[in-house]
Formats: C-alpha cells, sequence, structure tokens
C-alpha cells in the first residue's frame, strides 16, 4: 500500500470560528506539505482542536477557506472529504470486531469483499497487529485500540490524516514507543498528517513542522530545531524546552542587561525593553581566567544543586534577585567544581546561544 | 497480626505458614457470617413475600373445586375455548402496544439523546410526569377524550371530517391507546439512557470514514441503541402481560386479558385453583421470555458482528 503518490497539500486562509461572541480561531493561515508531518502544538484552549475539527468538516468555519490539493472542502460535509482521522479516545466502533472496524471506511466505498479482506489483512500487519482480525474491540489493550484506530484511518487511503492528540491515553513507555513507529509508519506512507498535541516534547520528537498555537492564532511555524533555538515570541520560548527570562534593554545598537553589555550573534534588535531567552542547559561555569568575548557572563550566588541521576540542576539567583536555572550532565567532574549553596557564581551563556525576543504586556 | 507472621515464617517456616493458614481462615469464616447477617433481613423479605406467595400459589393450582389433587386447572386451558381466546388477546395487545411504543418512543428518545442536557432534563420531566398521576385517573382521562361523544369525535364532527363518530374506546383500539400512554415511559426512559451512552466521537468517526448521515445512523447509532430498546421492549412486554386497569376500563368488556380473566375467575366464582393456575401459566410464559431476551442478548454481545 503506497499512499505517497496521492499525497496532497493543504492551505487554510483566513479561517475564522466563533462560539457565540466567543472568538476561536482568528484570520488564521496555514499551509501544510504534501506528505507533511505537521503538528499543531498549543494549551488547552489555543484553537487547535477547532482548527482539526474544522478540517474533518465535523465544526463549521465562520469564514475561510481551505484547499485540499486544487478542491474548495471548507462546505463539503464530512463523509464526503476523504480525510482519515484518528480520535483523542479512539472511537473504534463497539459493536463490531478489529476487522469490521478497519472495514467500515471500505465498505462504504463499496469496495469488493476480497479487496476489503486483503486492504484489511495489509493494513493490520502495517500496525502490527496481524491475526487479531476477529478481536472484540473490548478485548484489545490501549495500544492495540490506538492501532486499530490508525489502521482505519488509512486503509481507505486518504488524501490527509488527522491525528487528535491520539497517545494522550497510554502511559509514558508506550506513548513514547507510539511516537517513533508513527513517525516510522508516517515516512514509509508519506500522507500529508496533521497531528494535534499539547506535548511539547511529543511535538518536537515527530513532526517535520510545528505550528504553536496560541488565543486562537498561530504564534510561529517552523522545523522543531529552529522552534527551539529561534523561537519569535515569549509565548513559542516558554511553551517549548524550559526558559528563563531576563528583561534586558536595546539602546545605541547594542543590548544591556543592566549594567552588562550583552552579546548576541545576529543583528541588533529595535530599540525597546525585550526579553532574553535563556535555556538552562546553555548555561555553564564559567571561571575567571576565561576570555569574555563570545561569552555573556551573568554573575549569580548558588540557591541549591539538585542531583538528578543522569544529570543535575542548579538554581542560582542574579543580583537583582531574579532565579537562573542552569542543567548539566553529570560527567567527568562537572558536578564537583560547582560552587556550595550560599557561593557566588559565574554563568556563561555564548552569544549564539543568546535569543532575544519582544517582551510581551 | 503480619509483624509477628513474618517473624516466625523466618525462624520456622512451616509452623509460620500454618499460624496464618488458620488466621486467614478464620478471617474468611467471619467475612461470610457477616455478609449472611448483612443479607438476612432482605433474604427474609424474598422469602416472605416471593418465595412463599409463588410456592402457595403453584400450590393451590393444583387442587380442584373440590379439594382433590388433580390438573383439572391446567386442563382446561386446551379445553375451553375462551381461555385460548384470552391467551391470543393478551399477546396481540402486547405485541401491538409494544410495537406502538417503539414507533414512538424511538425517535422521541432519538431527540431527546440529542437535545442539550438542559433542554433534555426539562423534556424528561414532561415524560415521567404522567408516572406521578394514579393510572385509573389516567385511563378515565382517556375515556373522557375517546368515547363516543367524547373530545375527539365531537371536534371531528364539528369539524366535519366525519358524520359518525368513530368508536375509539370499549374496543381493542381503546386499550391500545391508553397502555401505549401508559407504558410509553418504560420504554422511552431505557432507550434514552442507553442513547446517552453512545460516544459521539463514534459517530463523527462514521461520517470521517466516508458514511453518510443515513448510514452512520444505521450502522452505529442504530445497533448501539439495540441493548437499550430491548431492555424497554422486555419491560413493556412483561407490563402488558399482566395489565389490568387500563383493559378493563377501556376495553368495555370486549378485550378480556389475562389479569381480567384470573380477577373473574376469583372473585367472580371463588375459583381459586383455576385462578392460580392462571397466575401461573403467566408467570412461566413471562419468564420463558425473559429468557429467550437473555439468551438473544448474549448471543448478540458475544459475536453476531464477528461473523464475515
Amino acid at each position: 500500500m503506497s499512499i505517497a503518490p496521492s499525497a496532497l497539500p493543504i492551505s487554510m486562509r483566513r479561517i475564522e470560528k466563533r462560539f457565540g461572541s466567543v472568538s476561536v480561531l482568528r484570520d488564521l493561515n496555514l499551509d501544510v506539505e504534501a506528505g507533511e508531518f505537521l503538528t499543531l502544538l498549543g494549551p488547552s484552549g489555543s484553537g487547535k482542536t477547532t482548527l482539526l475539527m474544522i478540517l474533518a468538516g465535523f465544526v463549521r468555519a465562520n469564514g475561510g477557506s481551505i484547499k485540499v490539493g486544487a478542491d474548495e472542502i471548507i462546505t463539503t460535509p464530512p463523509h464526503k472529504r476523504n480525510i482519515g482521522m484518528v480520535f483523542q479516545n479512539y472511537a473504534l466502533f463497539p459493536h463490531m470486531n478489529v476487522f469490521h472496524n478497519i472495514a467500515f471506511p471500505l465498505k462504504q466505498r463499496r469496495v469488493a469483499a476480497a479487496e476489503t479482506a486483503e486492504r484489511v489483512e495489509k493494513a493490520l500487519e502495517l500496525v502490527k497487529l496481524k491475526g487479531l482480525g476477529e478481536r472484540r474491540v473490548d478485548q484489545l489493550s490501549g495500544g492495540q485500540r490506538q492501532r486499530v484506530a490508525l489502521a482505519r484511518a488509512i486503509v481507505f487511503e486518504p488524501r490527509i490524516v488527522l491525528m487528535d492528540e491520539p497517545l494522550s491515553a497510554l502511559d509514558k513507555g508506550l506513548r513514547e514507543h507510539m511516537q517513533i513507529e508513527l513517525r516510522a509508519l508516517h515516512r514509509r506512507l508519506g500522507m500529508t498528517t496533521v497531528y494535534v498535541t499539547h506535548d511539547q516534547r511529543e511535538a518536537i520528537t515527530m513532526s517535520d513542522r510545528i505550528a504553536v498555537m496560541n488565543a486562537g492564532r498561530i504564534e510561529q511555524l517552523d522545523k522543531p530545531e529552529t522552534l527551539y533555538a529561534a523561537p519569535k515570541t515569549q509565548f513559542v520560548a516558554g511553551f517549548i524546552g524550559e526558559s528563563n527570562f531576563i528583561p534586558v534593554e536595546c539602546r545605541n545598537g547594542s543590548v544591556w542587561y543592566e549594567d552588562r553589555r550583552i552579546q548576541t550573534a545576529g543583528a541588533p534588535p529595535a530599540p525597546g525593553q525585550h526579553l532574553m531567552v535563556v535555556r538552562p542547559e546553555k548555561l555553564r561555569l564559567v571561571t575567571a581566567a576565561e576570555p569574555s568575548s563570545g561569552i555573556n557572563v551573568l554573575d549569580a550566588t548558588v540557591g541549591d544543586i539538585i542531583y538528578q541521576g543522569d544529570s543535575f540542576v542548579c538554581y542560582a539567583v542574579l543580583r537583582d534577585g531574579r532565579q537562573l536555572t542552569l542543567r548539566d550532565y553529570c560527567r567527568s567532574d562537572v558536578l564537583a567544581k560547582m560552587p556550595a549553596p550560599g557561593q557566588p557564581i559565574s554563568l556563561g551563556l555564548d552569544a549564539q546561544d543568546t535569543i532575544l525576543v519582544a517582551a510581551e504586556g | 497480626m503480619s509483624a509477628p507472621s513474618t517473624l516466625l515464617n523466618e525462624t520456622a517456616g512451616g509452623a509460620g505458614r500454618d499460624l496464618n493458614a488458620q488466621a486467614l481462615r478464620a478471617d474468611a469464616r467471619r467475612e461470610s457470617l457477616r455478609l449472611l447477617a448483612l443479607l438476612a433481613p432482605s433474604l427474609f423479605l424474598v422469602f416472605a413475600i416471593i418465595i412463599v406467595p409463588i410456592g402457595w400459589l403453584f400450590w393451590l393450582s393444583l387442587y380442584d373445586e373440590n379439594g382433590a389433587l388433580s390438573a383439572s386447572n391446567y386442563g382446561r386451558f386446551f379445553e375451553q375455548a375462551s381461555y385460548i381466546k384470552t391467551f391470543i388477546t393478551t399477546f396481540k395487545v402486547a405485541f401491538i402496544v409494544t410495537g406502538a411504543c417503539v414507533l414512538l418512543g424511538y425517535p422521541l428518545a432519538y431527540m431527546l439523546s440529542q437535545l442539550p442536557r438542559r433542554a433534555a432534563s426539562i423534556c424528561l420531566i414532561f415524560v415521567i410526569l404522567p408516572f406521578w398521576t394514579s393510572v385509573l385517573v389516567r385511563t378515565y382521562a382517556w375515556l373522557v377524550i375517546l368515547q363516543r361523544k367524547g373530545l375527539i369525535n365531537s371536534w371531528l364532527i364539528d369539524l366535519g371530517v366525519i358524520s359518525q363518530p368513530l368508536s375509539l374506546a370499549n374496543n381493542l383500539s381503546g386499550v391500545v391507546i391508553g397502555m401505549t400512554h401508559i407504558l410509553l415511559p418504560f420504554l422511552v426512559l431505557p432507550l434514552y439512557a442507553s442513547m446517552k451512552t453512545i460516544d459521539t466521537d463514534c459517530l463523527r468517526a462514521g461520517m470521517n470514514l466516508g458514511a453518510g448521515p443515513v448510514a452512520t445512523f444505521r450502522q452505529i447509532f442504530f445497533p448501539l441503541s439495540l441493548p437499550g430498546l430491548a431492555s424497554g421492549v422486555v419491560i413493556v412486554f412483561v407490563l402488558c402481560l399482566g395489565f389490568f386497569v387500563t383493559p378493563a376500563l377501556m376495553g368495555g368488556g370486549k378485550v378480556i386479558m389475562w389479569a381480567m380473566r384470573m380477577e373473574q375467575t376469583t372473585s367472580l366464582y371463588s375459583n381459586w385453583g383455576a385462578g392460580a393456575a392462571l397466575g401461573v401459566v403467566l408467570l412461566v410464559v413471562t419468564l420463558a421470555l425473559l429468557g429467550l431476551f437473555q439468551w438473544l442478548l448474549g448471543a448478540r454481545a458475544t459475536g453476531v458482528w464477528s461473523s464475515r
């Protein structure tokens, strides 16, 4: 079964959705490339699920356009959209066995019995459930149900596959395993996939690109590594990975934290207030002897050091009382070199790791 | 308790195990005694008001009018045509009323299940409201509405729709209308409850996978509502078999059902043996029907859909 040739791009333009007087999606534009794995990431209430429901056709938008390939589908009823979907609670049909669940979309398309059997068999094999066709849904484990739901969503070779937090009901180990498996399946079949999650780690693990959503808008749409290394807003920096924010000011073409000049890799930002994003793992202990070119050094006092087995966390307090977190792996004697709580510490941040975002409200 | 026995286990394994086994047995004994003590009042009630009267009913049905042991009370069902006729009438009424309840109740329950929770609970109050009025009052009310010079006939004649009054009461249609009204909630409530448990995502999944609204209803919603429908049908049907007040008042003496026959036999002819036999037959038939339904439902649940 090869889906790749039929994968189509999605183009959403000016999507609006209001529930009563509450605006859930505002003038939203999003392009998904053919065969891409795109994740809508955001906190609950950010509109990501509503957007998925509009794509699937369960919720009607107040305005806008959705094109799949060259076809406008914004008014197409859900059963004519030819979009596969994996639901959060799987939504398997409890009165049908595994075979009939997976055969359901083929039955609706009047596929002949022999071909149906063959395609269901292939789909079962693809999701590693070979031989479980006769099982009742209530005889399956959570992970198996997840796989059946996946097989059912791809067996009819849909143009697009949507997934609404499909792994959130699984326990941690299984979830991580399924993330890798879903990713591999996507690589193999190449279908255009829109995935919804609130778990940033899951989004980073699986996606080609991530659209970070907040309050009905897309804050940033980028590759995972770009999102992490160069967040454009405070929200994105706070939502993806851990961050400490330090207020800085830009004046006369250079950036200042209190009386200290901050070196950055890119061009200086617009004059005014900004926030410096400090990732805990980018910070390191520096000694006075080290040259300070290319490194921003922050002076602080060690508050507490927490040993976590593979890594340790150091909570340090800056002179202005702001807390800063440093995280490092416990290799060689890094931990032994750390000053004791209450002692002064110099924390270094490479200029190329120094991220500035606009200060929000 | 655990600390000393662990110690014993460590020092002298065998003896420790014996001690533990004894304590466990004593615990189990105490537990079952406590359970029995808790159950005793209800067991006594079940015995006094169900087992004893039914046993007595059986006992009575085995004696004829002269007090001699005989099967004549049962023999008469096959010998007298009027009994067979009553039997057929009872089942006919039960089938028609159950059918009418399904036809009226399924769409109603479906509508209720689709309403927002608030609106649904207000509508449910209207479904349950008649429960709070006596069956007798409601039946007389129907009589007032349906009789020859009742509301419906006088309206229809005034409007010129009909020239002769329709015979709506004092016959089978009166009985069916009255019983359907009284029994409808018994179908709607379990059906509504089961429809409420149907996952809306299942219906969405159906549509997403290419089934239109009709196909989604037929292939997903309807099969999933069947357990609720089945329990509603069983309740209504069984209640129909033993219904008394409504057929007695609305039937005008023309529709004789099983329960009425029992009443006649015992209070009019004082033949307790024959009345008891009628009761036993009704009980056995009802139990057989319940058993049949149970078996059918069980078969459904375990694999009807797994056959390709």
